[in-house]
């Protein structure tokens, strides 16, 4: 049973899920979620480890296809448009869902090639000054650019952690996407790192639909407008933000937040 | 409620919840002497209440230092937040029912010709209303009962019918006996003070229903 809260059903939904499930095996680690992803809003994936959020974060550019052993069922819509469906390139799909790790994995590449390669593959940008301008605007829209601007043809693997987090995002702009998945984009980053990270998140939300996977609860309630929270492979409740944080439907929800979880 | 994990987390709120009960005993029984030494004219005892008054400020420093520590290193989340806001506000707001209680201990000296005032007999009744609102919203606190604390809520209006049907009974008294003026118009603000415990108890009895069910009581019950 999910508990979805009043107004979360999304008639210009970015992302549409419907009964997905993914199997490992055997075993189900996402059961029949079904969820709207609002284009204007930050959406946290909170819940215990284990829970499925990140399997249930990478069904929407279909990095579980890399894979082996992971199956998925249901439907994903990404503006109404099947993402399993004959006419989806999936190289295409990813670049319209972007994605950022946990751990920052710059290309072993210039600050300045880190954001070119992928307008350049993508084919949006061919001659240099064209790929300077996305390279600047990209930057600058992830903070990084004042830090950077100087040494442009340093490598991506030189810059501090934090600085790295946000290459990677700086990457995922480039090539001009309509969702950004974060995948615990600041849990191997320091306080003002991290603060750096969802300060950006709140910068960015509203031009990209943005799904954020974290296990800091603090995280989700400082960077997220809406919240949803797995346990075992369900959703058990998604709902405003403010409202999962004081007032949650759910037991388990509840349990969860205040620390009374297991 | 289950237990945390953080076993430390629950004695935090259990001792908050201890501070805003002991306040709420100390709150109660100042009521009650006060309008007890205001009747048999007992200075010593009024000046009891005045001194134990200190007593419940204390607590109530106490109640913020905590309810603060507890948001700064626990950072509560929905139910707990929602204790911890209560308790603050709830400890504020005792405070006040004590200082209410001070003052009519204080006006206890100043009632002249005691035993031939008959307006004195009206007042211990209506204390006693707004004492039980006191006391029972502080049973709905500690069983997070939001249907008692509606209970309190509806109570304050027989405290308000009181409050007018005193107020007008001392002032024809006044008319008629101009000597008993001085006297009359200190129980006149020993009633107002009785009124506002009650509306006192009223918000305390918000704040209960609000910590247990995350919203205020529906605008009819106010």
């Amino acid at each position: 049973m999910t508990v979805i809260h009043p107004n979360m059903a999304d008639e210009s939904a970015k992302i549409r899920a419907r009964d997905v499930c993914v199997y490992y095996g055997e075993k189900a680690a996402i059961d029949h979620v079904s969820i709207d992803i609002s284009p204007d809003y930050v959406t946290a994936f909170i819940g215990p480890s284990g829970c499925g959020k990140s399997t249930f974060l990478r069904c929407f550019n279909r990095m579980n296809d890399t894979i082996g052993a992971a199956k998925v069922t249901g439907l994903i819509e990404l503006e109404g448009e099947d993402i399993h469906g004959d006419r989806m390139d999936v190289v295409q799909l990813r670049a319209r869902v972007g994605m950022v790790f946990q751990k920052p994995n710059p290309f072993p590449k210039s600050i300045y090639e880190n954001i070119a390669y992928g307008p350049k593959i993508h084919g949006l940008a061919e001659k240099k000054a064209d790929l300077d301008i996305v390279v600047e605007r990209s930057l600058t829209r992830a903070g990084l650019w004042d830090e950077v601007k100087d040494r442009l043809d340093d490598s991506g693997t030189a810059l501090s952690g934090g600085q790295q987090q946000r290459l990677c995002i700086a990457r995922a702009i480039a090539v001009d996407p309509e969702v950004i998945l974060m995948d615990e984009p600041a849990s191997a980053l320091d306080p003002i790192a991290t603060a750096k990270i969802e300060e950006l998140i709140d910068e960015l939300s509203g031009r990209y639909a943005i799904v954020i996977v974290t296990h800091s609860m603090q995280q989700a309630a400082r960077v997220s407008q809406r919240t949803a929270f797995f346990h075992l492979g369900k959703m058990v409740e998604y709902g405003p933000t403010s409202e999962i944080f004081t007032n949650p439907i759910e037991e388990r929800t509840k349990d969860y937040i205040t620390g009374r979880y297991g | 409620m289950g237990e945390h994990t953080v076993k430390a987390f629950d004695e935090d709120i259990t001792r908050l919840r201890g501070l805003i009960a002991e306040m709420g005993g100390l709150a109660e029984v100042a009521i009650a002497e006060s309008l007890d030494a205001l009747v048999r004219g007992d200075e010593e005892l009024a000046e009891k209440v005045v001194a134990r008054d200190k007593r419940i400020d204390a607590l109530e420093t106490e109640v913020d230092k905590l309810a603060v520590r507890i948001i700064a290193l626990r950072a509560p989340m929905a139910d707990d937040l929602r204790e911890v806001i209560a308790a603050l506000k709830i400890g504020g707001v005792l405070e006040r029912i004590g200082d209410y209680s001070k003052n009519i201990a204080k006006r206890v000296g100043m009632i002249e010709g005691r035993a031939r005032f008959e307006p004195l007999t009206l007042l211990p009744t209506m204390g006693e209303l707004a004492g039980e609102m006191v006391h029972d919203v502080l049973t709905a606190y500690a069983a997070r009962d939001p249907e008692l604390a509606r209970e309190v809520i509806a109570t304050d209006a027989k405290v308000d019918a009181f409050y007018n049907s005193i107020f007008r009974n001392l002032v024809s008294y006044m008319v008629e006996n101009p000597s008993t003026i001085s006297s009359a118009a200190q129980l006149l603000f020993v009633a107002r003070n009785i009124e506002r415990i009650g509306d006192h108890a009223t918000n305390v009895a918000e704040m209960v229903h609000f910590a247990a069910t995350g919203a205020y009581p529906p605008e009819g019950d106010r």
